[in-house]
């Protein structure tokens, strides 16, 4: 039997402000099941009339023990669950884990790798904002941009199916490279959708840019200065919305991000619209990294051939011994990592997307935790809200671009 | 007043009712699928061909739908809302004329005339209905006991308050053109021309007022989807929460047939008899044309406002005020002002003057736009 534990009226009462005990204010209970909350966030709210006084994040409603689970298993079926977390960012927290893993156990990956490693992580940056810039647009009404970006969002998701057989949970990079080299039709596709992409965006910022009614719904509108969103925690691009030029990709490249010549689109606004011209802007430069790594994409292996720690090629198999026993250990047992801590991260859609990782020398994580970006981000939220309309609300929380399943773990 | 008389304003009021009735479960269809054009999606085809069998599977639906109340409603009012709501969209076209006096139906011997009321007062008539639709609305954010329905009926209030004087003062400028404020006169009156040429700026203010008026995107705050769940009918369900959504599509039909009449010709059009090789076999058809044109209007306004919908980002409630405040009343004073003096300069001095009416309001129009643009542009160096 738990302990009960009793709370007064009194301990809750200084959540809200003294004017709503007299019910000179209304609180509002907006969520978990709200259509703007994207997901199953809830804020309560204190209104005078239409205008917010105070908002407070309540969080928890998706929570699905991710975390907890991954200790539970081996570090390649760990990964499965790695997609189920930031669920517009799959491939993004493939690489992640794959990055602290490699880090662990000390594995290589070849370039070609890399390369693809890129190429699909810049896709699903695409496609991660194409749903924020869908449902920011939504959130204002704007109903017709949402779909036209499922358009294009289904373009590169058939893209991802091609190369791994999943739309969204793909589970495509594994520590030590990736699952398996990509198709021939790849190539075809992506300069297909490079080729296309350019001008969609046009079309989108056509409808948005200058229109002078979502001007008004976004300028000036959920402010935060750079100062308050680093004390905050924010990374990504709203932080660069605010004047701070910090990407991971620049900042500390990886997977081979210096080779690539590409541009931090920053503002120093910090309102939605600069957060939705950062996004925009990214959406051109994510492009630009994904035509480069296309062209310079080498050949050679897509996995380490280290093979204490990735599985044989399936061909071995059968005529080699020890392909064999390491394929049997390795989907038996799985492997033994060194005794240590690790933390790598690398730049989601949304901001810094870290993973640290506690080994005991077994085989199975002793502890995992992500730090994910949708939560740091969501503590920004009370700040940018006070003295804004109801209407206002539901645009900063689209401008924040959160996802449930990344803030919830 | 004879027997026959009462029987046919029965019977056109009833057809007419079971036009608009059907007009609405049509109107439904029609927007999702040019919706679904506008947005690169099919829309609904699933129930019979190309999907024209939707409405009544849905209403179907909606009328086997259990009735739920929330306990701590007020129950009467809950109840009579969606009523009060219905009744001014079905009895707001009743003045509108859909074809010339001159040329009535002929049917068992009787002239029908193409009207069900002949007020000489047509457009007052509409302007005090159409403001009683708004008390179903706020009954119904009322009574519910939820929060976002409350929201939805205050913001409802406000912004009928606020367009409802811009609406009334474009009626004038048609009215001063017309001389008449019955909707026969101001038909006939349009016979040399369209009042939308001469009132481009009026016809405009009364498609924006009239948009806030049915609470259609992107005036449509009070159901704010995205920001209060449903607006005043989030705990509306089945038949009542038909009725309500069958008051706002007979709204717009009201309102697109109304704009039809005072600023696009109503049922005026070609002469179909004057077409080349058929022409002269479609005598019998002359008296049929005034609603088929009146028809084809409606159809093309409808879809604007759909278009609209589809396009437009929601304005924020105090902007929408201040829109209507600051921009529309003032632009629509200066409107009758223009109208007026044009008028007068049109009789006494020459003719020519009418046509400085719609040169002057568009300038003047213009200028209210880049008024708009000129406070965008503050807030946008205020910002940074």
């Amino acid at each position: 039997m738990p302990d009960i534990f009793e709370v007064t009226i009194d301990d809750l009462k200084h959540l809200v402000s003294e004017r709503a005990a007299t019910g000179e204010t209304v609180l509002l209970n907006m969520g978990p099941q709200h259509p703007s909350t994207h997901g199953v966030l809830r804020l309560l709210l204190e209104l005078d009339g239409e205008i917010v006084i105070s908002c407070i994040p309540d969080i928890g409603f998706l929570h699905t023990g991710i975390e907890k689970n991954m200790e539970a298993k081996t570090y390649q079926k760990a990964e499965v669950m790695t997609d189920r977390l930031d669920y517009l960012n799959t491939v993004g927290n493939n690489l992640a884990y794959s990055m602290a893993v490699e880090k662990l156990v000390d594995l290589d990956v070849p370039p070609r790798a890399q390369a693809i490693r890129v190429i699909l992580v810049e896709l699903q940056r695409i496609a991660s904002h194409l749903i924020w810039l869908g449902t920011a647009a939504l959130d204002v009404a704007a109903m017709s941009t949402f779909l036209y970006c499922f358009r294009e969002r289904e373009y590169i998701l058939d893209i991802l199916e091609l190369v791994s057989g999943q739309r969204m949970m793909t589970t495509y990079i594994r520590p030590g490279g990736v699952w398996r080299d990509v198709p021939v039709e790849f190539e075809a596709a992506v300069r297909d959708f490079v080729k296309t992409f350019p001008r969609r965006i046009d079309q989108y910022e056509a409808l948005l840019t200058r229109n002078p009614l979502f001007l008004d719904r976004t300028l000036g509108i959920g402010r935060i200065s750079g100062v308050d969103a680093l004390n905050v925690g924010m990374t990504g691009p709203g932080l660069r919305a605010s004047g701070v030029d910090w990407d991971l990709r620049k900042a500390r490249p990886y997977t081979g991000y210096e080779q690539y010549d590409f541009d931090v689109p920053t503002r120093t606004e910090g309102d939605v619209y600069a957060r939705y011209l950062v996004r925009v802007q990214e959406l051109r430069e994510s492009l630009k990294i994904v035509e480069q790594a296309l062209n310079k994409l080498p050949m050679g292996p897509v996995r380490s051939n280290n093979h204490k720690y990735v599985p044989p090629p399936r061909s071995e198999i059968g005529v080699s011994m020890e392909a064999l026993i390491h394929h049997f250990k390795l989907w038996t047992e799985g492997f033994n990592a060194p005794q240590g801590s690790v933390y790598s991260a690398v730049e989601s859609p949304r901001g810094e997307l870290g993973v640290y990782l506690e080994s005991d020398g077994g085989p199975k994580p002793y502890r995992v935790h992500w730090r994910t970006p949708s939560f740091d981000n969501l503590q920004a939220m009370p700040l940018m809200t006070s003295g804004v309309y109801v209407a206002d609300l539901v645009a900063i929380i689209g401008s924040i671009d959160i996802v449930l399943g990344d803030v919830d773990r | 007043m004879t027997f026959a008389l009462v029987l046919e304003w029965l019977i056109k009021g009833f057809v007419w009712v079971l036009i608009l009735l059907g007009g609405f479960a049509y109107l439904t269809y029609y927007e999702r699928r040019a919706l679904a054009r506008i947005q690169v999606r099919i829309g609904p085809n699933r129930a019979g061909p190309l999907g024209l069998l939707q409405p009544i599977a849905d209403a179907v639906k909606l009328i086997f739908k259990e009735e739920f109340m929330p306990t701590q409603a007020d129950k009467l009012l809950f109840f009579l809302a969606p009523i009060v709501t219905l009744v001014p969209a079905l009895v707001i076209t009743a003045v509108v004329p859909f074809g010339p006096e001159s040329e009535p139906l002929v049917l068992f011997g009787r002239e029908i005339n193409w009207y069900i009321a002949d007020l000489n007062v047509g457009v007052l008539y509409i302007m005090s209905i159409a403001s009683i639709a708004v008390y179903g609305i706020v009954l119904a954010g009322w009574s519910s006991n939820n929060k976002y329905a409350m929201l939805g009926g205050l913001r409802s209030s406000a912004q009928m308050i606020s367009y409802e004087l811009a609406l009334g003062l474009s009626f004038i400028g048609v009215i001063l053109l017309a001389n008449s404020p019955r909707m026969l006169d101001i038909v006939e009156a349009q016979r040399t021309g369209w009042f939308v040429l001469l009132q481009p700026v009026g016809a405009a203010i009364f498609l924006i007022a009239t948009l806030a008026e049915v609470n259609r995107a992107p005036f449509d705050m009070p159901e704010a989807e995205q920001e209060l769940a449903a607006g005043y009918h989030s705990e509306y369900g089945g038949m009542k929460f038909a009725l309500l959504f069958m008051a706002e599509y007979d709204k717009m039909i009201a309102i697109c047939t109304i704009a039809a009449t005072l600023f696009f010709g109503g049922y005026l059009g070609p002469d179909i008899t004057q077409l080349p090789l058929v022409g002269q076999y479609l005598n019998w058809a002359t008296p049929f044309m005034g609603p088929v044109y009146m028809f084809l209007k409606v159809f093309i306004l409808l879809f604007g406002m759909i278009w609209v919908r589809a396009t437009l980002p929601r304005i924020r409630y105090d902007r929408l005020m201040a829109f209507g405040w600051k921009i529309l009343l003032p632009l629509s004073l200066a409107l009758i002002f223009i109208t007026a003096v044009g008028i007068l300069l049109a009789e006494d001095v020459a003719s020519l003057y009418r046509w400085g009416i719609p040169v002057v309001s568009l300038v003047a129009g213009s200028l209210a736009i880049l008024g708009m643009y000129q406070t965008l542009r503050r807030k946008e160096h205020a910002r940074a």
